[in-house]
Formats: structure tokens, sequence, C-alpha cells
């Protein structure tokens, strides 16, 4: 941004409060490696031999399906909007998969009609953002509450039947390879890749950030913006889903609700992640650093020995703090 | 629905006046459809239902009010509903045990709490200047903490005036009190502001900042009063929670999402600087009701949530075209 104008200062640039400025402006993922590096540092310190390998491999697993909601808020927040309905339609997914494990086409067709529904969900989100212009907020608020009850409905259909969370779901969502490599992540590093290849290297993601950045200056170099966010929110949900399954997955349970809690941290990991709420700057990459450091940030709460409410205290604070050390030195909110 | 075009084709002074207030008008309108409805179907719905309908509906309207005033700011506050159930644990674990004369100073600390909460919510908007969603969100965690820590499983206790306040008719066994509690509250404390200068640079800096802050209105220091109020409708409406059930409840209810949708539905505008307090009212009672008829209709419960949403996104939607149709023409 402004290559130019600091390039005589560039030797000793290391050392002044503007280049540090710029390092935060310009690479936000650098402090913010550093900020989860120090959380990191303080768990050893405070319980010294707690981190290792193993822990490792147990914080991963549980930042992954948080780092995939907090994608579905990355993609949608970069074109200015927002993706409350995650919670409502991950945790379908998980539920409908659960419900329909015993049928007798077996678990991939339910996983396939999990997705589907998810799919759907998005299909009616992105048809409402895009075409009919209600605002995100809203058409995803109102969202959630048709899939949370729709929901509800089919738990009560199907309570005569059996139901499960399949094997498969529970090997790759909480199993470890030599109790260090979560499974989870051969569903994410695929995501992650696609994500992060998406946004740089594919006109969607151009589309993305040109949307957010400017509706009209996009339309009028030729964008099709109902287009791009009816996609948008079909990808959103989709993610949304895979995180569900992965959810229910790891923690062996299926219900209606369960990942309603999650929806709040998942915008929490995009805002400090570096993505701004009002569109067209962020990116993925520092999204999964963001959901690192509030899973560690958890982690380093819970050895602490602090009680729920306490925990739930600090965790407000501290994105509050985050989001607006990072709205001062990047001078735009 | 029928108001609103009916409205858009007449001229003159009363067309004007209709044509503004076109919003709230049809969803009048629709209210008095929906209790048409529901004595049709259920004909013994009564002054008995209509008392309990009051009972329910207050603090979701009072939490409806407080998004208003935020919400016409151009801002959004997502810490209603904790901010409510802190107030609600404060109000019951101090009135417990106490004395009825006690309550009073607790009522009236309890809206100062709330008030204070706000203010808070108000500065770090204000000086921060993280976007209000990012803030109110983190706030939420913050305020539903402090709420646990006060008290871990609900309790307390409620002054018996307290409770008097608002449960039981009035006058009339179809006059809720509760119905009297909300006009009281909001005619004691919205008017006034909506007429002072305030009033006017909340609707200003809400409908355009800049513009606003070249006219002189002080952006910072209004969005700050704007959210104190916030604070202060937060607080009644936790008020009312302890009030309508005798205790307190650390656990933030659905208040905050439901208040929002209220507030889209009382033709507030999201963008800010648009709408006023009746309408969110309204709204409330409207998404009561069809609850209500669901379950007279013996419909699933669980429907009626979808309805809520269906509701929600296609009266937005029936807006957002007839917004896209008067531009085109």
């Amino acid at each position: 941004m402004s290559g130019v104008a600091s390039a005589p200062v560039e030797r000793s640039a290391w050392l002044t409060a503007a280049a540090w400025r710029r390092l935060f402006r310009d690479r936000p993922i650098v402090p913010l490696i550093g900020l989860l590096l120090v959380l990191v540092a303080i768990i050893q310190f405070v319980q010294p031999g707690i981190v290792g390998p193993a822990w490792a491999g147990v914080i991963l697993r549980a930042s992954v399906p948080l780092a995939i909601l907090a994608g579905c808020q990355t993609l949608t927040m970069l074109t200015g909007g927002i993706d409350l309905s995650v919670g409502a339609v991950a945790s379908m997914a998980g539920f409908v998969t659960a419900t329909l494990v015993h049928s007798p086409v077996g678990v991939p067709f339910a996983i396939a009609v999990a997705l589907a529904a998810a799919a759907l969900a998005g299909l009616i989100t992105g048809i409402g953002v895009g075409v009919f212009r209600v605002h995100p907020l809203i058409m995803t608020l109102g969202m959630s509450f048709v899939v949370l009850g729709l929901a509800n409905v089919w738990q009560l259909e199907t309570v005569q039947t059996g139901a499960g969370v399949p094997d498969v779901l529970r090997t790759v969502g909480s199993g470890t390879v030599f109790d260090i490599i979560p499974n989870s992540l051969l569903i994410f590093v695929p995501v992650m890749l696609l994500i992060l290849l998406g946004l740089r290297r594919t006109g969607f993601g151009r589309l993305l950030y040109a949307i957010g950045d400017n509706p009209i200056a996009a339309r009028l170099s030729g964008a099709r913006a109902w287009q791009v966010l009816i996609v948008l929110y079909v990808i959103s949900a989709l993610l949304a889903g895979i995180a569900g399954l992965l959810v229910s997955g790891l923690t062996n349970a299926a219900s209606v609700s369960l990942v309603d809690s999650s929806v709040l941290p998942s915008v929490a990991a995009a805002v400090i992640g570096g993505t701004s709420i009002l569109g067209g700057r962020g990116g993925f990459a520092g999204t999964i650093v963001g959901a690192l450091i509030l899973t560690v940030l958890t982690a380093l709460l819970t050895v602490l020995g602090l009680p729920e409410p306490t925990r739930q205290v600090l965790f407000g604070s501290i994105i509050v703090a985050v989001a607006a050390a990072y709205t001062r030195v990047t001078g735009e909110a | 629905m029928t108001a609103a075009t009916a409205a858009m084709s007449r001229i003159g002074p009363l067309g004007a006046a209709l044509r503004r207030n076109a919003w709230t008008l049809s969803l009048v309108g629709f209210l008095v459809a929906l209790l048409v409805l529901t004595k049709v179907v259920q004909p013994r719905y009564g002054a008995v239902a209509v008392q309990g309908l009051g009972t329910s509906v207050l603090p979701l309207a009072l939490a409806a009010v407080a998004q208003a005033i935020v919400v016409i700011a151009g801002g959004i506050d997502l810490s209603i509903g904790s901010m409510m159930a802190l107030t609600s644990v404060v109000s019951a674990t101090a009135m417990k045990g106490q004395s009825e004369e006690f309550a009073v100073a607790v009522v009236v600390g309890v809206l100062l709490l709330g008030v204070l909460l706000g203010a808070v919510n108000g500065a770090l908007v204000v000086i921060t200047r993280v976007p209000d969603i990012v803030v109110t969100l983190a706030m939420a965690f913050v305020w539903a903490g402090f709420a646990l820590l006060v008290r871990a499983a609900p309790g307390g206790g409620a002054a018996v005036w307290l409770k008097d306040l608002v449960v039981g008719p009035i006058g009339n066994e179809w006059i809720p009190k509760s119905a009297i509690a909300l006009v009281v509250i909001v005619a004691i404390v919205w008017i006034p502001f909506v007429r002072s200068r305030l009033g006017l640079s909340v609707y200003a800096i809400g409908s355009n900042q800049l513009a606003a802050f070249r006219s002189g209105v002080s952006v910072g220091r209004t969005k700050f009063l704007a959210y104190a109020l916030t604070g202060l409708f937060s607080a009644f409406a936790g008020l009312s929670l302890t009030a309508s059930t005798g205790i307190g409840t650390p656990v933030p209810g659905p208040y905050t999402l439901l208040s929002v949708a209220a507030v889209v539905l009382g033709g507030v505008s999201l963008a800010g600087g648009r709408g006023g307090v009746f309408g969110p009212i309204v709204a409330v009672v409207v998404l009561q009701m069809i609850r209500t008829d669901m379950t007279f209709l013996n419909v699933n419960t669980n429907l009626a949530v979808v309805a809520q949403g269906v509701i929600l996104i296609g009266v937005v939607m029936f807006g957002s075209l007839v917004q896209l149709r008067r531009a085109r023409a």
C-alpha cells in the first residue's frame, strides 16, 4: 500500500513504530502468530510440561471445526455479509446424519442427505441475499430459525428409530494418528487449500473482495453480484455442514443445537484473524490463526482453573482488546 | 399489506401520512387479521388468554424498544439478552428476603446499572472504533459471564409490588397491567427522548453520519448516549423478567436475536435513521400471536419457529422489493 513512500527508511524500519504498524496492516498474520506463541508460552509457564506434541494434537483437533466455521464467516464477511446460520446448519447436518445412520442405504447416503440439506439452506439464503437484497444478518438469522425448527420437526419424526454418530465420523472427528496428528486434518487440509487458493487464485475469490470493497464499482466492472452471492452462501452452508459432521464426530453427540455455541466464537476468530466485518479486507490464513488463538485461550483459562463465568468475561474482553488494537494500527474499522 | 398499496395510490396530506406510516399500519392490520383468525379457530380465546399474552410479551417488547434505539442510531446491540440476564439476576438477588421499600431502591439501582452497562458498550464502540457488531458480540460474553458470577443458578425473589405491576388485569379484565406498564415506560422515556435534541441527533447520525457531523452533531457523544438508553431499556426488560417470573435467570434467553427480528419486522431500517418503537412492539405481539395460533391449530410448535423465520425473511424480502420498485419508478 505504502511501498513507495517507505522505501528510504526500509533499512532500519524494523525498529520504528511505523514499521510495526505497517507489518500489522500488511502482514497481520505475523503478529497474530506472535500472540499465539505468547499464549502457548504462558500455558507452558503456568503448567510446565503441558505443551508437547500430544497437547498440540488436542488443540488442533478442537480448532478444526471452529476454523471451518470461521471460514464461513471469513468468506461472507469479505463481501460485507455475515452468516449467523452456521450454527443451525452445522447442528442440523450432524443430527440428520446421526438419524439416518441405520437406514438401509448406509452412512454415505446419510452424509449426502445432510450436506444436500445444508446446500439447500445455503441456496435459499443466497437467493435472499443476492436477488432480494435482504440484509445478510437478517437473512441468515431467519434461516437459522427455519433450519432449527425443521430439524426439531425431523427430531420428532425420527424419535422412534435408533440413531447414533456413525463410526466413520467418530474416527475422522476425534481419532488421531500416533496419538498426535488428528484425523480431521484429512478433511481440513483440502478445505483450507481450497479456500486459500480460491481466494487468491480464482476469479471468484477476487469477486468476493471486489463486491465487499466497493459493490458499485464491482457492478460497473461487470460483476454479477447476485450470482456470486448465491454461490458464496451455498459454499458457506456446505462448509458449515462439514464442520457440523466433524463436531458430532468429535463430541460423539448429535443434537439440533450442538454447534450453536460456536457461532459467536467463529465470528470472533474471523475478526481476530484480521478480516473486516465491513468487507473487502482479510483472508483465511489469519482466520486459522484466530481460531487457534481462541482455542489456546480457552485451554489457558481452563488450565488457570478459572470458573466458566470468569472465562466468558475474559474471553469477551480479549476479543474487544484485540479488535481495538487491530483497528488502531490499521487505521480503519 | 393492503394499507401500503392503498397509501401509495393516494395523494395529499392524509395520503402522505398514511404512506409514512404504511409499514406500521399494515403491521397493525396483520395483527388484527391474526386476532380474528385466533377467535375463529379458538372461540374460547378471551380475557384470560389476553392476560397471558400481555405478560409473556413484555420482556421481548422492551428488548425490542432497546434494540430499536441503537439500530436507529446506525448501530446494533447483540448484548441485549446478556444485559437483561445480568440486570434480572442482580435485581432478583438483591430483592430476595428484603423489605418492599428496599425493593424500590433496588429497582432504581438496577435501572442505573443498565445505563452503566449500555454506556460501557457505547464508550467501547466510540473509543475503539471497532464495528458495533463485534464490540457488542464480545460484550455479550462479558455481561453473561457477570450474570453467572452473580448467581450460578436461577433463583432469588421479587417484591410483591413489582410482580403486581406486570401480572394481572387492571380496570377491565381485558387490559393486562403489563400493557399499561409498557405504555407508561415508553411514554416516560421514549416520547421526551424522540422530541428532544438528542432524539433528532440519534436519527441524524443513523441516517447519515457525515452529514450529521457536518451539521454540528457530536456523533460520538450521541452514539454513546443511544447505547446508554439501550442499556436502560434492557434493564427495564430484565426487571420485567424478574417481575413476571419472580426469579432471576443467569442464562440469557433468546431475546437478542428475537429483538433484532422484531425491530426489522417493525419497520426500523438496519441501515439506521428510520423507524420508531411502535412498529417493533406490534411486531413482537405478532410474533407471539403466530406462536399461539399455531398451538391452537394443533400444528407442531417447532413449525412455529419455522414460521417466525419464514415471516421474518418474507416480510423483509417484500419490503426490499417495494423499495427497489420505488427506486426504479
